[in-house]
């Protein structure tokens, strides 16, 4: 039992190093000279050279790498190269507001999917699974920024109720739990909780579906368990495949919040990663990607260990 | 089909049976038991009018091959099958209860306590996710209100009774750390779990390497014998009939053609299909001979042959055959056959 926890967790290193690797050197294959960031183009080039060397971009890229994930490994990402700042400050920063979106939006999509999923998986064939199926559908296929404008349109345009951007009032990047504020996450986390409300009651209809079909059901019917409890054996069975697809999901969200952060002005990663990709700011790219990855590395971790808890037959693969 | 009249039932031998069975020995009455499964455009006939009685501590087989409505037959008397596209009638009458009329809550009091019922593939048949002693423990628990802890130990005592080695550290299993005999003892201790009266017996040996059969049967027996229990066994396996059964039912195309005692089904079969059944079994003074099998297949249940469905199979059948059900005729005490041609076989 033990061992397989042990193995799973220490997977996590060489999955770890890839990642880095690829994040690191996928920004440098991408077209685009970073020092266009840093200088302007009829800067003398004893200046560029200058600057390239406090950046370090004129060392071989393997030394660049070596060096990059030795002073990562420190905490270390480097310094923007657009504004000059340390780019963990800034990418941690960023994704307090990130996850707080992504948590927002995943409560309120997880919570639906599941009991949507689960209605409509065990009334299959019903009106009620006809309409959530339809619902789900249209959640996964609906895109987000345009459905982020509709309710801006809506709900701060002409009913006025809610804010269109920013995460708080003022220009502060500050969080507290005050009304103030979470109104302003009300519209990007109903936007964002679309898709993986979608996902999820896809993927928990299908499997309350599929084990309902299975002969141990049948079996729980034939020993005079009310169906309350039944249900209580489906669901145990449909939760180690929900988890994973609701622990992917979440990792979606982290990273792939661009086009909703972007449409509501939303402090986050995905803003941060925007305006870095037009900036050509590549220690921030690569910082904030890496981090992105990580989270999405140990979310996995995290899935996998809660899933073998819940599945035995997991820890024996 | 022509509807049985009440004066039919003189004739009708099952019907004798249950006359010279005293009311307090029978456990089982099931009367003109019909399946049919309803689907857009469709609709099955399983099951075709099903007489059958099984007295206290009997055991009784039910004989046929796929599609001849046996599993069918043994899941209605627990109501098992799919509520909405299933229609169930006739009479079902288990200790004195009915289980066509039962309550939703009653069904479900009924269920797992006065009958149960092992299926065939005790792999399938647990929970993947939950252990093994925890899925007795709950039935106890919810038919005898006792603590999770009590039901634990039930549990205990009935791996034990089932013969499982190191019992206690076999109750923590999950489903897949069990060979598939073992588990299927896991099962048979499930289904005695709340000392049911009446034992429903899907095919349980069909899964099992041939060792493990003569096992698992040996062990039904004597446990049938120790806690006195009445069984109904399904199987397509004569072998098997014959090994554990005190009456077999041969069913065909939904409807039970010929019921006997063990001797009489085995040794003097009357029926033309029960008699294609014992001259298709394998022995050995029939090596390097071709094996007699009957010629065709049964019906499709969902357009059965007005007749005897064994007709157009049937070397005898003549007119008649074809168009008339045959009713069920006398051979001895527990012994009739459903045959217009009886004396010619």
């Amino acid at each position: 039992m033990s061992s397989y926890f042990l193995k799973r967790i220490l997977y996590v290193i060489p999955i770890t190093l890839a990642v880095s690797f690829f994040c690191f050197s996928l920004v440098h294959l991408s077209p685009g000279d970073p020092m266009d960031a840093v200088v302007s183009p009829d800067a003398p080039s004893e200046v560029v050279a200058m600057v390239q060397r406090a950046y370090g971009f004129d060392r071989p890229l393997p030394e660049q790498f070596g060096l990059w994930v030795s002073r990562a490994v420190q905490g270390d990402l480097g310094m923007s190269a657009a504004n000059g700042r340390a780019v963990t400050t800034e990418v941690f920063s960023a994704l307090k507001n990130t996850l707080l979106l992504a948590v927002a939006a995943s409560m309120i999509g997880f919570t639906l999917g599941c009991t949507f999923g689960a209605l409509a998986g065990y009334y299959q064939g019903s009106l009620l699974d006809r309409i959530v199926t339809g619902f789900a559908v249209g959640g996964v296929s609906v895109p987000h920024y345009w459905l982020g404008m509709l309710l801006v349109i809506i709900f701060s345009v002409e009913l006025n109720w809610l804010p269109s951007s920013g995460a708080g009032p003022g220009s502060s990047s500050d969080w507290s739990f005050e009304w103030a504020y979470l109104r302003h996450l009300i519209l990007p986390a109903v936007t964002l909780s679309v898709i993986p409300m979608g996902v999820v009651t896809r993927t928990v209809r299908a499997m309350v579906a599929d084990i309902l079909a299975h002969e141990f059901v049948e079996a729980l019917r034939a020993k005079g368990l009310a169906e309350r409890r039944i249900f209580l054996h489906v669901i145990k069975n449909v939760a180690p495949t929900a988890l994973a697809v609701m622990g992917l999901q979440l990792g979606y969200l982290l990273g792939g919040s661009i086009l909703v952060e972007t449409v509501f002005s939303w402090p986050g990663t995905g803003l941060l990663l925007n305006n870095a990709i037009f900036q050509r700011d590549l220690p921030i790219l690569q910082g904030t990607i890496l981090i992105l990855a990580l989270f999405f590395v140990a979310l996995n971790l995290m899935v996998d260990l809660v899933q073998a808890r819940l599945d035995p037959r997991i820890q024996r693969g | 089909m022509t509807a049985p009249s009440p004066v039919d039932y003189q004739t009708i031998p099952d019907q004798a049976h249950r006359a010279a069975a005293t009311k307090s020995e029978q456990l089982v009455d099931v009367q003109n038991l019909k399946v049919h499964f309803r689907s857009p455009g469709r609709c099955v006939q399983a099951v075709n009018g099903v007489d059958l009685t099984l007295a206290k501590g009997e055991v009784l087989t039910i004989l046929g091959e796929s599609g001849s409505g046996k599993s069918v037959t043994l899941r209605a008397l627990m109501r098992l099958l799919p509520e909405r596209r299933t229609s169930i009638e006739g009479h079902i009458n288990v200790a004195g209860q009915d289980v066509l009329k039962m309550s939703r809550r009653e069904l479900s009091a009924y269920r797992g306590f006065t009958t149960s019922m092992i299926f065939q593939e005790p792999m399938l048949a647990f929970d993947p996710v939950f252990r093994i002693g925890d899925q007795i423990a709950e039935t106890v628990c919810r038919h005898e209100g006792v603590s999770h802890a009590e039901g634990l130990a039930r549990a205990l005592e009935l791996f034990e009774l089932v013969r499982i080695p190191s019992a206690k550290r076999r109750l923590s299993n999950y489903p897949h750390e069990m060979s598939g005999g073992m588990s299927q003892r896991a099962m048979i201790a499930l289904a005695l779990s709340c000392r049911p009266r009446l034992l429903l017996a899907d095919e349980p040996t069909t899964a099992l390497d041939a060792t493990v059969q003569i096992q698992i049967l040996l062990l039904l027996r004597d446990l049938q014998r120790e806690l006195g229990m009445s069984v109904i066994f399904v199987t397509h396996d004569m072998g098997v009939a014959n090994e554990i059964s005190d009456r077999i039912a041969v069913m065909y195309a939904g409807r039970v053609v010929e019921t006997g005692s063990v001797d009489e089904i085995i040794r003097a079969p009357r029926h033309p299909y029960t008699v294609g059944l014992m001259q298709s079994r394998a022995s050995g003074e029939l090596k390097g001979e071709r094996l007699s099998a009957i010629p065709g297949s049964p019906p499709d249940m969902a357009s059965p042959p007005p007749g005897c469905a064994f007709a157009p199979r049937c070397s005898l059948a003549t007119e008649e055959c074809q168009q008339n059900v045959p009713p069920a005729k006398v051979l001895g005490q527990q012994h009739w056959a459903a045959c217009w041609k009886l004396e010619g076989v």
